[in-house]
């Protein structure tokens, strides 16, 4: 069998913790990748710990007992992947995790934000510049404190929580009728991913396997949302560089594919198009035989665009060898999705664990390997590219048209489903836990953000501060995906 | 030079002329109530709306600032009642002008304010902040501006300092986390200065109404002055609004 982007665990034994912590070190060693790790509160003062790890033979899950006042050691400092996993396990549980270098709070839940002490750089030459929570454009909050030795980024500290909403506990206290409409709102602008992810897992506790053809709407669905947001990135980019042409034109070209999105299910979003069991809204023949015509006219602009971009000398001098983060930082820290390939680190969920979608179409890997804005420019380029040609594919499979909802029956009890979905940003990862009568007692949610905000801190360093506008914009991370 | 060239023909003419005329095409904008009375004792769309945007039914009373337009209760309705515009004149000025039924299907056109129009009608800088805003709300203020919609040319900006705003922009529930900024915000701006709620999260609380994670009560002690509806509101709603509502004639 190969490896699928679900699954299921039924009547997980946990370990207790210390065997809990041996095997998970025992498998990162042995060149597992953390996929995600999480905590949940249980009556009575435990905690179960749940790791969720990609090997070679695909998905493997880790369950672990600890009460709450054990001393379950933070394995961070031998596994860098793992800081803002026991960072958060440590803020929603309380659990004391001995030998992490930095609790920093993820996203304050409940001490007020202004109690936080920053990290500080004494000395004569040194400064700092502390920038937002709100910023200079319509964009959401963060605050960012930059360390600086002149113009020179030593460090940067980002602070976040502002957007915390508490999403992860709302869902439970609600039907599940009205589940994915919140899931939507994870972060709106990757409405489809996050939809897919849920969508994904949940079908897996409730054992309904989508037809084809509605897996295939879906793929694109998710392939139109990464086409819109990377020309987002591109335009965003080139605004900022002041490559006007580029930012006008990607931005016009991002018009198009949102409101294809828009004529396919009603909104420029993909909002209320998946939903478990299928798709609300499938694709009938006369429109997947026009669309291919919109698409070919695209690509050809999105070249025109593209080769001014590309022989742009100042462009050139704007983002070659700024914002750098290499292939070994990347992996270290557990950067995922575009972020990591375009680093050199060749992750991509779509590939690695293609569902019935990319199984039938598959997807192929782009990377890139210089890790600076440039490459992250680029791999959006290349990637915009792939994704047409497989919407291409997509539209010519038939049967797209009639595509009606499975019903979504009763869910395994005392089970845990995992959902992994490969979005825009990159991965996303939910897990749904089941109590004994089949109802949801734990929600995770997970947006690649969370992993990759670190990787823009590292790009920062030794750059100057100028660039931080068009570094950031390179990794266009989610604040409220981060704070849920 | 030549690529340059190429790239401005490949652009065309990419505004829209007449925005107040403009309809985007398969918008699910406006929930439609159609004819006839409801089987008796049916909620399936009640139920069904993650927001309780339903707030009275048989006559069914559908309230545009907590809908998200996801469009769910549209396949639940047994008697097939409900469908959707893409109208986007849906800006209000009060609250209860969302409130919309059979009889009353959109909200009441937005009269010309001569105070404002006086006073903002060549001129309006706006300041955005998110407060728990999903980047939904965001892009679409981003596109306001953008070569379609371009509301530059009415002399209408997003800026950066408050300093030079004359407008609040809300997008999200806000957070707690937000609150404080948000005041910050709002007092370094100078009067003569109004707020506007952009999306059903800042009208009123959305999906997130309930969670305890959301204090709302700047929008209590500061009543904005013109209500975006939707989830997110689509440009033209906000473009159509301060049109409407400054007296911006169509050139």
């Amino acid at each position: 069998m190969p490896p699928t982007p679900h699954l299921l665990a039924i009547g997980l034994t946990p370990m207790q913790h210390p065997e809990f912590v041996h095997e998970l070190r025992e498998s990162l060693q042995n060149g597992a990748r953390t996929v995600a790790y999480f905590a949940e509160n249980l009556p009575d003062g435990v905690v179960a710990l749940t790791a969720l790890l990609q090997e070679a033979s695909g998905l493997r899950v880790l369950r672990g007992h600890a009460r709450s006042d054990a001393q379950v050691p933070a394995l961070t400092v031998q596994f860098p992947q793992l800081h803002i996993f026991e960072r958060e396990i440590h803020e929603q549980t309380g659990l004391a995790m001995p030998g992490h270098p930095w609790l920093k709070p993820v996203r304050s839940p409940v001490e007020p934000m202004s109690s936080y002490r920053f990290f500080h750089m004494e000395g004569k030459e040194v400064h700092e510049v502390a920038v937002g929570p709100i910023h200079a454009g319509v964009i959401e909050p963060g605050h960012f404190r930059f360390l600086c030795l002149g113009e020179q980024v030593h460090h940067l500290e980002i602070q976040l929580g502002f957007q915390h909403r508490g999403i992860e506990a709302l869902l439970l206290q609600r039907p599940l009728a009205h589940a994915t409409a919140l899931v939507e709102t994870i972060a709106g602008d990757t409405s489809v991913g996050h939809a897919w992810a849920f969508c994904r897992t949940l079908e897996a506790l409730a054992g309904v396997t989508v037809p084809l053809e509605a897996e295939i709407v879906r793929g694109i669905a998710l392939e139109l949302e990464r086409v819109a947001m990377h020309l987002t990135g591109l335009s965003g980019m080139a605004t900022d560089i002041g490559f006007l042409q580029g930012g006008t034109t990607w931005g016009r070209l991002r018009t198009t594919i949102i409101n294809l999105s828009m004529q396919l299910c009603g909104s420029r979003f993909g909002r209320g198009w998946l939903r478990p069991g299928g798709v609300r809204f499938g694709i009938d023949p006369a429109t997947a035989q026009r669309l291919p015509a919109i698409l070919t006219q695209f690509q050809r602009d999105m070249q025109t665009i593209t080769a001014l971009f590309e022989t742009s000398l100042s462009v050139n001098g704007r983002l070659h060898d700024v914002g750098t983060v290499t292939a070994e930082a990347a992996r270290e820290v557990g950067l995922v999705g575009m972020a990591a390939r375009a680093s050199g680190v060749e992750l991509d969920q779509r590939v690695a664990l293609p569902d019935a979608a990319y199984g039938q179409l598959p997807m192929p890997l782009c990377a890139q390997l210089a890790g600076d804005c440039w490459a992250r420019a680029a791999l959006r380029v290349d990637e915009i590219a792939k994704s047409i040609q497989w919407l291409h594919q997509a539209l010519a499979v038939p049967g797209l048209a009639d595509v009606p909802l499975q019903a979504i029956g009763a869910l395994q009890p005392d089970a845990l489903a995992i959902g992994v979905c490969e979005g825009w940003r990159g991965e996303i990862v939910h897990a749904l836990q089941t109590d004994g009568q089949g109802r949801l007692r734990h929600f995770k949610a997970q947006d690649p953000s969370l992993r990759n905000w670190f990787g823009l801190a590292l790009a920062l360093r030794g750059n100057e501060i100028s660039d931080f506008p068009i570094c950031n914009k390179s990794f266009d991370l989610s604040y409220c995906g981060n704070d849920l | 030079m030549l690529r340059s060239l190429r790239v401005r023909i490949s652009q065309g003419r990419q505004y829209i002329g007449d925005l107040r005329a403009a309809v985007p095409a398969n918008f699910r904008g406006v929930p439609v109530i159609g004819a006839g009375a409801c089987a008796t004792g049916c909620r399936a769309c009640a139920d069904a709306c993650p927001t309780e945007a339903f707030r009275a039914l048989d006559p069914l009373e559908i309230d545009l600032g907590r809908c998200i337009q996801c469009g769910d209760c549209a396949p639940v309705c047994p008697e097939k009642k409900l469908t959707f515009s893409s109208n986007c004149h849906t800006a209000a000025i009060r609250r209860e002008d969302l409130l919309i039924s059979a009889a009353r299907p959109m909200p009441p056109p937005i009269a010309v304010s001569e105070a404002l129009r006086k006073q903002f009608g060549r001129s309006l800088r706006l300041r955005s902040v998110s407060a728990g805003g999903c980047n939904g709300c965001e892009s679409e203020l981003n596109a306001v501006g953008n070569v379609n919609f371009d509301l530059g040319r009415y002399g209408i900006e997003f800026i950066a300092s408050p300093r030079h705003a004359d407008g609040l922009v809300i997008s999200g529930p806000i957070t707690r986390n937000m609150v404080e900024p948000l005041q910050l915000c709002f007092d370094a701006m100078p009067r003569p200065r109004v707020v506007l709620a952009y999306g059903a999260c800042a009208i009123s609380g959305g999906l997130f109404a309930q969670a305890p994670q959301i204090e709302r009560q700047f929008l209590d002690a500061n009543v904005a002055i013109l209500l975006l509806p939707g989830c997110p509101p689509h440009p033209l709603t906000l473009v159509n609004g301060l049109m409407d509502l400054l007296g911006i004639a169509v050139r």
